[in-house]
């Protein structure tokens, strides 16, 4: 093949790797947003089971269980993110971020309980993994998994009774209830459904792009997600081009690192590093288009008796 | 809402009992971690209160956290009367570091200490406000999320410090990204030195004048909130933003003027740690500070003696935490994360989870505590 059709390939590939767990996040906060409930704690959940699953896949020496363990964690913290904004009806925000730091420290405490590493996990060998494969273009299965769940999502949100309901409740909830369908079991199937997309994103860090995990592995990138999330405007497909766009900075970053550019001179990093967050602020603030919020997020849901 | 259908409680089981029985939560959570990671709980905590209060060097250590905590914690509980969620504070003290810094490294070598260190303080006071500024105001006239947007200036200030580190302030010859020292003349007095201008002997400790700052915003703060026509309009806000707007406030600018005041607060981190104790601009110095800050404000109810409390708790725990790893090899100071986080679950997001219990509990005793207005009230 010529040069010009492999370079963007290739280009493309790399970006599908960095992108993986972004869009796995976003895909995740799009149910439990869309729904009205926030979700500040994608970092954490995915921080989590990054931990669980590498753990899980260093004592049994399988991928699967690996992943198993990743989700489950994942979605224990959804629903106990769910028990206190759904059922306690507590500030949404306040509970992401107390999720957030408590795996921050938990994952670590753990880490180096059982495995006296430094807060690391052991390596793991291919086995435990989850490998590349010549057929999926050297990408692995959850690769496959995340762009398989972005139509999947559109569909489920779009176009089925549960997205429509999912919709509703995330906007006019008090119609929901008054059309006999429960706000809050819909609610905790939504952050349910988050916890088990966060929960591969996890996996996919510690047992997938890496061979194990390593404290604070997930390095802000469920607040990407987050970031993408909003700059695709509470949308399945925007969002998942927000991910491959910010995916694709992050790989110009790692190549730009140190070299000149003509005119400009050295690009700094961190210029093309804020970037997702930048343009997140931007967007918010309506100056390029509006991003505007399902309307019932972050309240909570009182029935009236 | 939600607060419309609770019965309500006395006022020293609102203020007093629940945060307590809140914290005692998540300490036991915590404490059942700790026996997890195979360390007895028991013995943790005679470490950690050892540790935190065992000497006058652990006692100057646990207030130098402590004044940290006020720092932030203030400006937490600032913005939640106004009702607003300043989960910024992370990157406001880091920019207000920054500001310190940059008057120190600027002037110390031309203006005495009488002037350098108020212009110094000022400028973590503005650094921070600036950085708090922007959020609020895209919150107050462009209608976006304070949430999301203080999140996302903290991951642009921490990318703002990396490349200033690194590329523009780092001291010449120096292989990590770190200034060169500000001069003595820039740098906070350690209190251990001060007391022994008046003949007072103390082991030394980082605890220095900041402290002293801190314990004035305590009282200023107060004084602002309960005490001025600003203060007032900017609780008004907090608890019904219409009813703020029908009554003339400017919704607007009270919102901007919370988060310059919130991001300020927190911008005195710098000046604890930047002219206080590490006398040089390096990276990562607010870590932590900022979202322990929530914890605090939850904890203390956001009134200012409470945040102070609070305050000192978290300050005993990093202190304690430190002299915990030390003791047991399994356990580190990430420990004192995780108590961080579960303080901001139990108090924060489970904060009613045993309101019902305990409603039930003083029951028999409402009637006498509740006062006769709330009886009359009711009849």
């Amino acid at each position: 093949m010529p040069e010009w059709i492999v370079a963007p390939l290739l280009v493309l590939s790399a970006t599908l790797r960095v992108a993986t767990p972004l869009v796995l996040c976003a895909m995740g906060g799009l149910f439990s947003e869309r729904s009205g409930i926030i979700d500040v704690g994608l970092e954490g959940k995915m921080l989590a089971a990054a931990f669980a699953a590498a753990a899980a896949a260093a004592v049994t020496d399988s991928a699967w269980v690996g992943l198993a363990a990743g989700i489950a964690i994942a979605a224990l913290l959804a629903l106990l993110h769910g028990f206190a904004c759904i059922t306690q009806r507590a500030d949404q925000v306040v509970s992401g971020v107390a999720i957030n730091i408590v795996v921050a420290g938990l994952t670590v405490v753990f880490g180096i309980a059982w495995f006296q590493q430094g807060g690391q996990t052991p390596p793991l060998p291919p086995e435990a993994r989850f490998m590349p494969i010549a057929w999926l273009g050297g990408h692995n299965l959850i690769v496959a998994a995340a762009l398989l769940g972005v139509p999947l999502s559109h569909w489920a949100i779009m176009r089925t009774r549960f997205g429509l309901r999912l919709r509703a409740v995330g906007d006019v909830p008090l119609a929901v209830d008054a059309a006999g369908v429960s706000v809050a079991w819909l609610r905790y199937r939504a952050v349910l459904i988050c916890g088990v997309f966060t929960g591969v994103a996890g996996t996919y860090l510690s047992i997938a792009q890496n061979a194990g995990f390593s404290r604070d592995m997930t390095a802000g990138q469920g607040y990407i997600a987050l970031a993408a999330l909003i700059v695709g405007k509470w949308r399945a497909l925007p969002a998942f081009g927000a991910c491959l766009a910010f995916g694709l900075l992050d790989a110009i970053a790692i190549r730009l690192q140190g070299t000149r550019i003509a005119v400009v001179g050295e690009i700094p990093v961190q210029l093309i590093q804020v970037l997702p967050y930048a343009l997140t602020v931007i967007l918010l603030a309506g100056f390029i288009g509006k991003a505007v919020a399902p309307r019932a997020i972050g309240v909570p849901y009182e029935k009236t008796p | 809402m939600a607060a419309a259908r609770r019965r309500p409680l006395p006022i020293w089981v609102d203020a007093g009992l629940l945060p307590v029985v809140n914290v005692l939560l998540a300490l036991s959570v915590a404490g059942l971690i700790v026996l997890a990671a195979g360390v007895d709980p028991i013995d943790a905590v005679r470490v950690m209160l050892v540790g935190a209060f065992g000497s006058e060097e652990a006692v100057g250590y646990t207030l130098y956290y402590a004044t940290n905590f006020v720092f932030t914690g203030l400006a937490v509980a600032l913005a939640f009367h106004a009702g607003l969620f300043n989960i910024g504070g992370e990157g406001q003290a880091y920019l207000g570091g920054l500001g310190a810094g940059l008057v120190a490294l600027g002037f110390d070598r031309i203006l005495p200490a009488a002037i350098l260190i108020p212009l110094a303080v000022a400028a973590a006071a503005g650094f921070g406000a600036a950085w708090a500024a922007i959020p609020g105001y895209l919150q107050a006239y462009r209608g976006s999320h304070i949430v999301v947007t203080t999140i996302m200036f903290n991951f642009i200030a921490a990318a703002l410090m990396v490349y200033l580190l690194v590329n523009v302030l780092i001291a010449p010859g120096s292989m990590s990204p770190e200034s060169r020292e500000i001069g003595a003349v820039a740098q906070l007095p350690a209190l251990h030195v001060l007391l022994r201008g008046i003949g007072l002997t103390v082991a030394p400790s980082p605890l220095n004048l900041s402290a002293v700052w801190a314990a004035l915003c305590c009282v200023a703060v107060w004084l602002f909130l309960w005490r001025t026509p600003r203060g007032y309009e900017l609780r008004v806000l907090g608890h019904n933003a219409d009813a703020a707007r029908y009554a003339g406030i400017d919704v607007g600018r009270t919102t901007v003027l919370a988060l310059c005041l919130s991001g300020a607060l927190a911008g005195f981190v710098g000046v604890n740690e930047i002219l206080g104790v590490q006398h040089r601009l390096i990276l990562d110095f607010a870590a932590g500070y900022g979202f322990g800050g929530i914890a605090v404000a939850l904890i203390g109810r956001n009134h200012p003696a409470g945040v102070a409390l609070a305050s000192i708790l978290f300050g005993a725990l990093y202190q304690g935490g430190a002299e915990l790893a030390f003791d047991f090899p399994s356990i580190t100071r990430d420990m004192v994360v995780v108590i961080q986080g579960l303080v901001i679950l139990f108090s924060g997001a489970l904060a009613n989870l045993v309101r019902p219990w305990l409603e039930a509990a003083i029951a028999p005793f409402v009637r006498d505590a509740r006062g006769v207005d709330a009886i009359a009230e009711e009849s």
